[in-house]
């Protein structure tokens, strides 16, 4: 392991929308905040076509993207992550933005902060199509670099076929100590955190939420060197 | 959001008849469909901000409700609506939501662009 992968006093967090950073890693965040570390989550878009509108519904079309932007904050500050950046792109359309203008962005997030570790979504095991291209532009950004300066980085995949085709993760992180923070950060997101393939609109017991929420697993990107 | 009131919403759509408007029109199955259940089609279409001037327009059924719009050249229709934003006085801003309250459907009718 190189010497700077060792503490990741500096992480940046690439994902397109408000809540990705609860499920995906903020007690993984958290941990490593409270071992020094300072965290920038680059949020590509503020979920402002998601079709969770709270329950009952409080949000509309109109009134979601003012909403999603407290929400976010709100988990930001309930992880401990020091400086949040919304990037401004139109939620459901990153697969079809300019991908010169995607990558120029994330590769000056990467310059500006030198994070030792980056996580993102595992492009084409993440589902959604703003997960997949999200995680593909981070790839494509990171691949640039020659690969001694490459930052180690960490994907979250979830679709039904992942196992098959990437096996297991590689990266375990027991987040049981940190499950308070992660909770709050789900539920800053009062408008989506309902729903019923998240959380549910009742209450979870201690036991159900160390079982569903307690590990945070992620796929070490394996980068081709071939070419170099 | 408040369910809707269908008279109410027809004289909303009375005042804003033969007015040069902006509409945002969707239907989703949401990007989940799937991955939650593999039998279902996922589908979504969307349109922002489309100019629309109707000559006549109305509400119909007894919720979920059916908006039916005639412009000059055609028509715009919406099907599923079920709650409507009360707090807005001078746009229509409405919505249908499913039985888990997820957005199925939007037909927003505003005379000035949507943010």
């Amino acid at each position: 392991m190189k010497p700077k992968q060792a503490g990741h006093q500096r992480i940046l967090v690439v994902l397109p929308h408000p809540d990705d950073e609860s499920f995906v890693a903020s007690g993984t965040l958290a941990k490593y905040i409270e071992g020094g570390a300072i965290v920038t989550f680059a949020c590509l878009t503020l979920g402002e076509m998601g079709r969770n509108m709270g329950i009952p519904p409080f949000a509309n079309r109109v009134t979601l993207p003012a909403i999603r932007k407290l929400e976010l904050e709100a988990s930001c500050k309930a992880i401990g992550i020091q400086d949040l950046r919304m990037l401004g792109f139109h939620d459901k359309m990153i697969e079809f933005e300019d991908k010169e203008l995607l990558d120029a962005q994330i590769m000056a997030l990467v310059k500006e902060l030198n994070p030792s570790l980056v996580i993102t979504f595992y492009p084409g095991f993440s589902v959604h199509p703003d997960h997949d291209a999200t995680g593909a532009a981070v790839i494509r950004t990171i691949g640039k670099l020659p690969s001694a300066e490459r930052p180690l980085v960490y994907c979250s995949a979830f679709a039904s076929n992942h196992e098959q085709m990437i096996g297991k993760a590689d990266v375990t992180i027991d987040v049981t100590a940190f499950l308070d923070r992660k909770m709050a950060s789900i539920q800053a997101h009062r408008s989506q955190f309902q729903a019923a393939e998240l959380v549910g609109n009742r209450e979870l017991s201690d036991e159900e939420i160390r079982m569903r929420f307690g590990t945070e697993q992620f796929w070490t990107y394996r980068f081709d060197n071939s070419h170099e | 959001m408040q369910l809707i009131n269908p008279q109410d919403i027809q004289n909303r759509i009375d005042q804003l008849t033969g007015q040069d408007l902006f509409i945002h029109l969707e239907l989703t199955t949401g990007a989940y469909a799937n991955h939650l259940d593999s039998t279902r089609h996922p589908a979504s279409a969307f349109i922002s901000n489309a100019g629309i001037r109707y000559t006549h327009g109305s509400i119909s059924g007894t919720g979920p409700y059916r908006v039916g719009l005639k412009t000059e050249q055609g028509w715009v229709y919406a099907e599923g609506l079920t709650h409507v934003d009360e707090t807005e006085t001078e746009r229509l801003i409405m919505a249908g939501h499913d039985s888990q309250g997820k957005l199925v459907v939007a037909l927003q009718l505003s005379r000035d662009k949507f943010e």
